[in-house]
This record gives structure tokens, C-alpha cells and sequence, in this order.
């Protein structure tokens, strides 16, 4: 392993994930993290920008914190493959010696983060809830050098139940995934401009690269529940895809969207773009309505950061009320609707 | 003496369990509800190969042991008795007598359609004057050049209408044995879609109503010479040796609705609460699972070792009857004390022991009732 | 056409999460399991057996008793079973994981290697990415669909708001989603048949073309410097109230936060 040279690595990157030459949210979200923890290590953040004509979204990333922008800009980067982009990630990584590179927990960032960590030889942390920078070991050891300024990433695993904090004390980069949703975009500085570099180490297709036939984009009007501020989950117990409309009724008159829990989906009652949790998405929205949801663990990993939890079940001994922070033991039948009333008189 | 299951037999019996909870639990109580025999299931059973498994490869089986066989039944029990006694059924009564008994062309052309599951079998003995009594038998069949004419009707058949091939037994005449007249009796096997064979009416039943019970009905039907099943007047031997085994599925079955009432019973006290506390903190409770889970281990015991006899004796009858016998009784009796502790919710049919009483009932009937196991066991025993 | 499917033996957590009185995971009382996604992944394989006839070897790396998710992958109909296990191999992170099934694969024949997308006790999604890394072939992951055409593989890879059909020359790796499929159930022939076949035992002598220095706990760049099992955020106020009191409750708690 690399052992030798640490201290050339400089710097804190950021992967700015883009599709169809849009930024995707993940990427502010990864440039608000960055920069706390370049802060912290009196460095700057660097946005690495992949894609064909992509130059003209350089001004998006500095306004949300990047210092300087590297583009790698080319014909075989128009479409998300893993080999061309993986092929300019590790170069990037290998000309400019990043100390830290973040890349979003996303489709393409799980894909692209484990095949860029194997061909520079470093490790990667994957879906990260929590990044910030301290000491390795957490408590000096004797006989054990403890290394400062470490890069400690903290993630759920075993479905939410065990929680690890990792760090790559040998190697560098040190990388991490970090599940979109959790960290917060900085507030967009207007007119902020970026040192850009562009580099290209030059693509060449080989056995790796292979061919996108067709694109199918998703038909379904997609709501992102990740962007709601208020969301009213539905579960199991809401009974039936048509009692979904009491909740639908309830977020309309709150502004909020609709979102459930994994038994919704696998009974087929909504779509899976809006399932909250483990294998779902990951919300933190100001309020949290929980409405015969039971509390599953892997539900609870899904949106225990939410601001304000309310849940509303027939059940008493349900896990959800173990997170709530109001917590209403009744009949959602009887009660959702007479809040959506209630709302209603109040806020017209 | 080993009372551990191999690690294939503990592979085996999480396969059946895994099936029943996720493709059988979900449709017993509608399967039930609308006495609906589940087809869906069967060809699900097919295709997981349950319906052959104790039927060598040869002959397209799984290959398995009859431990084997009799978990699978079990498992299915647990969670619905009606599909439990069609793999019975099928297995049992149908496949295990043309595997004893057939010639192998009769092999060749039956079990591996049975054992996959492509074709389904039944058994019929049973008539409206001839029930346990095999000696009462009005259904004949005659020879008719390359023919064997049956006329007059079987009742109660499990799988019946469902089912492609059936195992019938009929009288082809009279012999003398010490000087008394004696039906003689024989085996056939006859096939659904045969002119002259006919489905009257469907019985409505206490329990186990997802299962086909038809009247089967004969008019001249002409079935080939060569679907005589064994020798012709070997059929009373044919019949009672095919029972033998039945039994120990129809203990299996038993074995099974006794412990899915137990497992129910014992998640459900744990949960009602009652005089501030769950039920189950109460020694009535306590004491009533302590005597229900003996005797379901008992039971399961005897279930096993009849299971192991027919892999290794020629005869097993007792073994056989001692399982049934027992197993029903302690399948009516864990049922019954099952459905008390649930109190008033075990009388109402969205709770599963409803269901489980009813079915447990016909385990001490079919197949011999439990008066005829006694006979059985005891005239072996008393000689 | 031979496929070499990976498959990980994992904690059930499905079938309720245990824990010890002080709050810790008992790990000893859960049933283990075939990974989900990995058993999507052989179903996958197996269709392509029955389509186009292929043999498929499964492939493990763990303790001694992971030789049960082989016996459970040959009784659904796998070929043949390879346990990778060794005691220089433990506590390796996803890098040294990843080394250590590309060594064993370096032994094998293969057009196509399928791993499952990611591992429910650990979430993380790498395993199979970085398999592709070590052999230099290209990965798709995410699969929800894959077809044979050729020397070709033919896969519809998701992502969250649309999917690419995407074409690869074999040898290639593919990763699967629980969801590409519904696995088959093992058969109780296939049980049988699965205990009288050898496993195929590997140990650290028999991986091919790797460095000790990058096997087991040593070899892995990521250390843990903590883990717990989660603390739950405490438990707010919980009411049982009638529902016209219910909303009278809920209206005051959204005043009093600002919400509304």
C-alpha cells in the first residue's frame, strides 16, 4: 500500500455529478460538506466536473462553494459509463493528489466510487451520513502513532441497526459516498467565480467501454420527496391505495408531498420513487407525518432526522412512537381528515 | 438413536416453510372462505417439485426419503390444511400404489407426468355402503375383450374432478376362501376425459374446504386391459397397503394444523392482555401450552418414526395407524384447547385456529377413522 | 457460457433484528441468509442456463459454516460451489474482499460474472464494482433486466429516474437488484443432490496473482476507529386521544413550532 508520500495529497474534491448537462442536488449538497471540512483543514474545495460541453455550469459550483473547478470535457463523456468517467476520475485523482474526494451515494456515484477507490488503490467509505475531521485513533494508543486531521466518515449499516465511524489513516485519497439528502448546500453566493482547469488525459475505448443502446427516462412525473419540507408517509395501515387520498388531501393544504414506507410499494399502492428509508430514500424534511406506519427500523434509518416527527397509529406499542415527537395513538381514518379540516379553516 | 434432522433434512424442511409462509399462508383463509381449490398453488407446488417428492428420479421424483415427503405435508399443514391433504393425496394414494404396484410400462406412463406435477391423482375406495369396510364394494368392473368395463360410483374422493389420474378400485368377481364367498377385488387406474367417467355432486364440508371432494360416477367406462393395477383379485391388498402410507400422510397433516394452532396460541397469549396483564403470566396458560407442546412433540415423534418405517420395513401398517391415530386426536385436542385460549376471537373465522378446528376433525375420519386405527394397531397386537 | 455468481451469507434482518439486554446486536441468535440481491443475481444466472445452457459456479468468501448458501445455491440449481475462506482473510474491508474473490476468479473460466448490487449488513455496493477493477473488465451495476446476444450481454441499467440499455462484450460483470427477479425456490431433489456434491474448498495459497499485503484486516485501507450498535433519538410525547382532541392537540404542537 501506498504508505509513502501521504502529505502531497492537498485539498478536499468534490465528484459534481451532472446529468443530461444539469447538476444533480448531490453535488451542492457534497461542496456544503467540503467546505466545512476544508475549513477545518485550512484547504480549499475543488469541484471535478465530468461531461461533454459541460463548462458552462463552472459559475453554478462556485456559487455553492467550489474554489476552483477541474472540467474534464469530452465527446465520450456525453452519456454516464463507468469506464470513461472512471478513467478521468482516477486521473484527475492521480495528477492533482486530492487529500479527500467526495462523491455522491447516488446510481451513478456507487458505481463510479468503487471502481475509481480499486485503480488508485485506496479505500472508500460508502453512504456516509457524517463527515468531519479528527483524530485516528479516536484516543491515543500506546504503541500506535495517532494520526491527526483524518477524514472520520460515520455510516449506518446492518439496515440502520449498527452505526461505524472509518477512517483510511494509510492511504490516499481518502474517499468516501455520501448518501444524498444528509449533508446541506451552503446559501448560493451570488456572482462567486472558480479557478477553472480544464484537463483531458485522453480517452481511448477499450474492452471497458461499453454502449449505451437506449436511454428510457422515467415516464412518471417524479416528485423529489427528498426536496419536500413537509411530507405525510403513509404506511401499511393508511389499508388501501385509495385511502392514500386523505393524505394526499392533508400535504395539499400543508404544501408537503406524499410519501410511504417499503410495505406501500412492495403491495404495489405507489411508486417506489417514493418510499422513505433503507432501500429507500433518505428525508429530513421540518415535519415528519408518519400515518400507520409501524416504525420498521429500516423506515426509521430513512427519516429519524426529520425536524418535527408526528405519528398517528391505532397501534400503542408501534416503534414508530419510540422516534416520534408527538405521537397519537387513534384511529388515522378519523383523524387525518379532521386535521386537514382543521388546517384548512385555520389557514384560510 | 439420533433424534437430530440431517443438515439436508433441516435444508429441506426451511424450503417447505419458507414456501408455505410466503405462496400457502397468504390464500388459506380465502381458499377456505370460498371453498376454492387452489390451483395457482399446485402448479407453484409443481414446479418447486413438491408434488413428487419421495418418487425416485428415474421416474422424474425428487428422489427424496419419505421424512422428506411427510415434512413437506406437515409444513403445508401449518399454515392450511387443505393444501397439505392434496399433496397427500396426490402422493399417497395415487403415485405411491402405481410405484409399488405397476408394471413398468404403467410406470413409464404415469409417474413422471404425476411427480412433476404435470398431472394430478386421487384415490378411489370409498362408497356410499363401503367405507372402511372395503368388503361392501358395489362398484364392478367386467373384462371385455381388450377391456375392463366399470360401472358404479366411489364418494368422498379427495382431489376429485381436479385430479387426471385415479386409482380405482372395483369387484371383477367372486372367489371362494374356506368355503365362504368372497368379493374379489381389483385395482385400476383410470383417466379423467374417459367416456363413461363422470364428476357428481361436490361435497360441502366442515373443514378443509379449499379440497375437491367428488363423487366420482361410471357408466360403461372402458378403460384398456392393461391399466389393471397389480394382479387382478389383488386389489383389497393393493387398496389397504396404499392406506398404510396414506396414513402417514394424513398424520402429517395432522402433525401440522396441531402445530400451527400451538404456534398461533402461544403468539397470541403473549399478546392479549387481560386483568392488566398478557395471558400468557397466567398458569392456566402456562400449563395448558406445556400439555399442547408434549403432545405435539409426541405426536411429531411417532409421525417421523412411521415415516422412517416406510423407508426401510415392507410392512408398516402399525407404525402407520399408531401416527394417525394419535396425531389426529392431538391435532382435535391442541386445536380445541387452541381455539379456548383465543377465547372469542378464536371463534370467529379472521383468526386461523377457526379453521384449524375444523380441519383438524376430518384427520380423525378419512382414511380410516380413528375406531379403524385401533383395530389395526390392536389386532396386531392381539393375536 | 460459464457464469461465476458471488453470494454473500448474511444476518437475516428481515425476520426481526435480535438484541442483547445491554442494547448490543446478538448476532448469534440471527438466522443467516442468502443475500437477496445476490440471490436475484443467481436466479439471473440460472435463467440464462435454462435460455441459452451455461454452467454456473457460485462463489463465497467467508467462514467455514458460509458452505450453507452454496448447498442452497446448488439446490436451486448451481453447478458447482467455491468457498473461499481462510483465516489471514478475515475482517478485510471491501477493498481486500474485492482482491481476494478476484483472486479466486482468476482460476475460473468465465464469460460472465454476476455479483448482487450490495449486501444488506453492509450496504455498501462496492464488493462488485471493485471485482471488475482488479480483472479489468466492465462492470454494469444496477441491473434490472439482463439478455445474451452473442458475445454480447445486454443489460437494462437502473437509475433513479430512467434506465440505459447497455450493451458489453463478455467477459463482463454485472451487478443485480433484488427487484430484477423473483428467485426460485431450491428443490427437495436439489437439497438432496446439493449434500452429496463436493464444495470446492479454497484457502489463501489458492488465490491467484494477489500481494498479502492487501488480504484480511491488514490489508484493508479503511479502519474502523467506532462502531455501535445505533442509539434511537429518545422518544417524544406520545397521547391517546380522541380524534376531535387528536387535531386540537396536533394544531397546537404546528402553532407552537412556527410550522403553520
Amino acid at each position: 500500500m501506498n504508505i509513502m508520500g501521504l502529505e502531497q495529497y492537498k485539498g478536499v474534491y468534490v465528484f459534481a455529478q451532472q446529468v443530461d448537462n444539469e447538476l444533480s442536488g448531490i453535488a451542492f449538497e457534497l461542496l456544503g460538506k467540503a467546505k466545512e471540512l476544508a475549513k477545518d483543514l485550512d484547504t480549499d474545495v475543488t469541484a471535478v466536473l465530468i461531461g461533454n460541453n459541460v463548462k458552462g455550469l463552472v459559475d453554478e459550483l462556485a456559487a455553492f462553494g467550489a474554489d476552483k473547478v477541474i472540467v474534464v470535457d469530452d465527446p465520450e463523456l456525453e452519456v454516464y459509463r463507468t469506464e470513461p468517467y472512471a478513467h478521468a476520475l482516477s486521473s484527475v485523482i492521480n495528477e492533482y493528489k486530492p487529500e479527500i474526494v467526495l462523491v455522491g451515494a447516488t446510481a451513478i456515484g456507487r458505481d463510479l466510487g468503487p471502481r475509481v477507490s480499486a485503480r488508485v488503490a485506496t479505500g472508500l467509505t460508502a453512504d456516509c451520513t457524517v463527515l468531519e475531521i479528527g483524530d485516528f485513533p479516536l484516543v491515543a494508543r500506546p504503541g500506535q502513532e495517532q494520526k491527526h486531521n483524518q477524514l472520520l466518515m460515520t455510516r449506518p449499516a446492518f439496515g440502520g441497526n449498527t452505526i461505524a465511524t472509518i477512517a483510511c489513516p494509510d492511504n490516499r485519497p481518502q474517499m468516501a459516498t455520501v448518501r444524498p439528502g444528509v449533508m446541506q448546500a451552503i446559501d448560493r453566493i451570488e456572482g462567486a467565480k472558480a479557478e477553472v482547469i480544464e484537463y483531458n488525459p485522453g480517452f481511448t475505448p477499450d474492452n471497458k467501454y461499453v454502449e449505451v443502446l437506449e436511454v428510457v427516462k422515467s415516464v412518471v412525473d417524479v416528485v423529489d420527496i427528498m426536496d419536500a419540507k413537509i411530507l405525510v408517509s403513509g404506511g401499511r395501515g393508511v389499508g388501501s391505495p385509495e385511502n392514500f387520498q386523505i393524505l394526499k388531501d392533508l400535504a395539499e393544504v400543508l404544501g408537503g408531498e406524499v410519501s410511504c414506507s417499503r410495505a406501500v410499494v412492495d403491495n404495489g399502492w405507489l411508486p417506489r420513487d417514493l418510499q422513505v428509508g433503507q432501500t429507500g430514500k433518505t428525508v429530513r424534511p421540518q415535519v415528519y407525518f408518519a400515518i400507520g406506519i409501524s416504525g420498521a427500523i429500516q423506515h426509521v434509518a430513512g427519516m429519524e432526522e426529520s425536524d418535527i416527527i408526528i405519528a398517528i397509529n391505532k397501534d400503542e406499542t408501534a416503534p414508530i412512537f419510540e422516534v416520534a415527537d408527538y405521537g397519537i395513538v387513534g384511529d388515522l381514518n378519523k383523524i387525518v381528515p379532521a386535521l386537514t379540516a382543521a388546517l384548512k379553516a385555520e389557514l384560510n | 438413536m439420533d433424534f437430530t434432522l440431517s443438515k439436508k433434512h433441516e435444508m429441506a424442511r426451511s424450503l417447505f416453510k419458507e414456501f408455505a409462509e410466503n405462496e400457502v399462508k397468504p390464500l388459506a383463509q380465502e381458499t377456505d372462505e370460498n371453498e376454492q381449490f387452489p390451483e395457482e398453488t399446485v402448479k407453484k407446488m409443481a414446479k418447486a417439485g413438491f408434488m413428487g417428492i419421495p418418487v425416485p428420479k428415474e421416474y422424474g421424483g425428487q428422489g427424496c426419503d419419505p421424512l422428506t415427503y411427510v415434512m413437506c405435508v406437515e409444513e403445508l399443514s401449518k399454515v392450511c390444511g387443505t393444501t397439505g391433504v392434496i399433496v397427500s393425496a396426490h402422493t399417497s394414494l395415487c403415485i405411491d400404489p402405481i410405484q409399488t404396484y405397476g408394471t413398468e410400462a404403467q410406470k413409464q406412463k404415469y409417474i413422471p407426468d404425476l411427480a412433476s406435477g404435470r398431472k394430478l391423482g386421487a384415490f378411489g375406495l370409498t362408497e356410499p355402503g363401503a367405507g372402511t369396510d372395503a368388503q361392501g364394494q358395489q362398484t364392478k368392473a367386467v373384462l371385455d375383450g381388450d377391456e375392463w368395463v366399470i360401472n358404479g360410483s366411489k364418494c368422498f374422493i379427495t382431489n376429485g374432478k381436479y385430479a387426471d389420474v385415479y386409482i380405482v378400485i372395483a369387484v371383477t368377481g367372486v372367489v371362494e376362501k374356506r368355503g365362504r364367498k368372497m368379493k374379489e377385488i381389483s385395482a385400476f387406474i383410470v383417466e379423467k376425459g374417459t367416456p363413461g367417467f363422470s364428476f357428481g355432486t361436490k361435497e360441502k364440508k366442515m373443514g378443509i374446504r379449499g379440497s375437491a371432494t367428488y363423487e366420482l360416477i361410471f357408466e360403461d367406462c372402458r378403460i384398456p386391459k392393461e391399466n389393471l393395477l397389480g394382479k387382478q383379485g389383488k386389489g383389497f391388498g393393493i387398496a389397504m397397503h396404499t392406506l398404510d402410507g396414506g396414513r402417514i400422510g394424513i398424520a402429517s397433516q395432522a402433525l401440522g394444523l396441531a402445530e400451527g394452532a400451538l404456534e398461533a396460541t402461544i403468539a397470541y397469549v403473549q399478546e392479549r392482555k387481560q386483568f392488566g396483564r398478557s395471558i400468557a403470566k397466567f398458569q392456566n396458560t402456562q400449563f395448558q401450552i406445556a400439555d399442547m407442546a408434549t403432545k405435539v412433540e409426541a405426536a411429531k415423534l411417532l409421525v417421523y418414526k412411521a415415516a422412517m418405517a416406510k423407508a426401510t420395513q415392507k410392512v408398516y401398517s402399525v407404525e402407520a395407524a399408531m401416527a394417525k391415530l394419535y396425531a389426529a386426536e392431538v391435532a382435535m385436542e391442541v386445536t380445541t384447547k387452541a381455539v379456548q385460549l383465543h377465547g372469542g376471537y378464536g371463534y370467529i373465522r379472521e383468526y386461523d385456529v377457526e379453521r384449524m378446528m375444523r380441519d383438524a376433525k376430518i384427520t380423525e375420519i378419512y382414511e380410516g377413522t380413528s375406531e379403524v386405527q385401533r383395530m389395526v394397531i390392536s389386532g396386531n397386537i392381539i393375536k | 457460457m460459464k457464469i461465476v455468481v458471488c453470494v454473500k451469507q448474511v444476518p437475516d434482518t428481515k425476520g426481526g433484528v435480535k438484541f442483547n439486554p445491554d442494547g448490543t446486536l446478538d448476532r448469534g441468535a440471527m438466522l443467516t441468509i442468502m443475500n437477496p440481491d445476490d440471490k436475484a443475481g443467481l436466479e439471473a444466472a440460472l435463467r440464462l442456463k435454462d435460455q441459452y445452457g451455461a454452467e454456473v459456479t457460485v462463489l463465497t468468501m467467508g467462514l467455514p459454516k458460509a458452505e450453507e448458501v452454496l448447498r442452497e445455491a446448488m439446490a436451486m440449481g448451481a453447478d458447482k460451489g467455491i468457498l473461499v475462506t481462510d483465516r489471514v482473510l478475515g475482517g478485510a474491508d471491501t477493498w481486500a474482499t474485492s482482491t481476494t474473490i478476484a483472486g479466486a476468479i482468476r482460476n475460473l473460466d468465465y464469460d460472465l460474472i454476476i455479483t448482487g448490487r450490495q449486501a444488506i449488513d453492509g450496504d455498501t455496493a462496492q464488493v462488485g464494482p471493485q471485482i471488475s477493477e482488479h480483472l479489468d473488465i466492465p462492470v454494469i451495476s444496477y441491473a434490472q433486466d439482463i439478455k445474451i446476444e452473442g458475445d454480447s450481454v445486454i443489460v437494462e441499467r437502473q437509475y433513479e429516474d430512467r434506465y440505459h440499455v447497455v450493451k458489453a462484450k463478455m467477459p463482463c460483470l454485472v451487478t443485480a437488484l433484488a427487484e430484477l427477479n423473483e428467485p426460485r425456490y431450491m428443490t427437495p431433489g436439489g437439497i438432496f443432490d446439493a449434500f452429496e456434491a463436493e464444495i470446492t474448498t479454497w484457502g489463501r495459497k489458492n488465490l491467484k496473482d494477489v500481494d498479502d499485503s492487501n488480504l484480511g484486516l491488514n490489508g484493508s485501507p479503511t479502519k474502523i476507529a467506532k462502531a455501535s450498535d445505533k442509539v434511537r433519538k429518545g422518544a417524544g410525547e406520545v397521547v391517546t386521544l380522541d380524534p376531535e382532541e387528536a387535531v386540537d392537540y396536533l394544531m397546537g404542537k404546528l402553532k407552537e413550532k412556527h410550522v403553520i
